[in-house]
């Protein structure tokens, strides 16, 4: 968003991504009725992943922001990898000590 | 950046050396927002998947009780005003008022419809009694008791996104306003911007309740 005044994308842009979204919000709904055992869960987190990612790079802007944003940004996923890897680092293991 | 004097927000705030430090500075103040709304709703993304890990066969049970269809034709609206939110903000960028105000009002009327779908959905569990609570009701093993942790999570992350969308629709409401009496124009456009990197956020957090909610135990059962 910084220097948006110089970046202007295109509307074929933005359309182009918006095609994508909805492809991939049909893909990951027919995709959930096939059994994949545990890895319908990596699939959909893999797709919904790919999505957040256009959203936040051509929506958002993105990549036409400075770096102190980008950085702010993967700071701000780092510390939500940090909430929930430690939760479940905690709730995964609790079994392991008997009663 | 060009000057136009009589309108007063595009002053350049004497803390700031140019335009495009005022602009970068609203930018990433706006992301450090956002980035503690990722944290907020983090806080529920972790709840549950805390509680599917514990009662992973009543949650594919619960979860396959919601109605994919509608889920995922929900998400193509919200994508929808997503891709219009943006076209809004391009239009901000080249300064074009008349373009602003459709695709305000088109994010507006999908934002709008998102949430009359989701009133929709919310209206079938009272119906089907899959509301937390005394009249709370499902057959099987474990499914009165456990099954309304499910729901609990599904009203609350749901229903947290929809008071999201619904301060969406009133800033919209708000920028459609201040866009009519001309207040934005391709040297001052911040607003629009900063409300439609909110608008994006909202859109982010149902790409990850959809799948979530609604699909990842589809197949089991």
């Amino acid at each position: 968003m910084s220097n948006d005044t110089q970046h202007v994308d295109s509307v074929g842009t933005y359309a182009a991504v918006w095609i994508a979204l909805l492809i991939m919000t049909a893909l990951t709904t027919s995709v959930a009725y096939v059994n994949l055992g545990a890895f319908s869960i990596v699939v959909a987190l893999t797709i919904a992943v790919c999505k957040m990612l256009l959203v936040a790079l051509f929506f958002m802007h993105i990549r036409h922001s400075t770096k102190l944003t980008k950085l702010v940004v993967l700071g701000g996923l780092l510390w939500l990898g940090i909430l929930l890897s430690l939760t479940m680092a905690d709730f995964a293991t609790r079994s392991w000590i008997s009663m | 950046m060009v000057s136009e004097p009589h309108v007063e927000t595009l002053a350049l705030r004497e803390q700031f050396n140019t335009p495009e430090q005022q602009k970068d500075a609203s930018g990433l103040g706006m992301w450090v927002f956002l980035i503690t709304e990722v944290m907020f709703f983090g806080g529920m993304f972790a709840a549950y998947t805390v509680y599917r890990s514990i009662y992973p066969g009543v949650f594919g049970t619960a979860s396959r009780t919601l109605n994919t269809t509608i889920g995922a034709l929900n998400t193509a609206v919200l994508l929808c005003s997503s891709f219009t939110m943006v076209l809004a903000v391009r239009a901000g960028q080249l300064g074009r008022r008349k373009q602003i105000m459709v695709f305000l009002i088109l994010t507006l009327i999908l934002g709008l419809m998102f949430l009359g779908v989701k009133g929709y959905e919310w209206n079938e569990k009272f119906v089907e009694h899959h509301i937390p609570g005394p009249t709370f009701h499902m057959d099987g093993p474990g499914l009165q008791n456990h099954a309304q942790l499910f729901f609990s999570l599904y009203f609350a992350m749901t229903g947290l996104h929809a008071l999201h969308m619904i301060v969406g629709a009133g800033l919209l409401s708000w920028l459609l306003f201040e866009t009519y009496q001309g207040k934005f124009s391709a040297a001052y456009y911040t607003p629009i911007d900063m409300i439609g990197l909110y608008w994006h956020f909202v859109d982010i957090i149902w790409i990850f309740l959809f799948p979530l909610l609604y699909l990842i135990d589809r197949h089991g059962g």
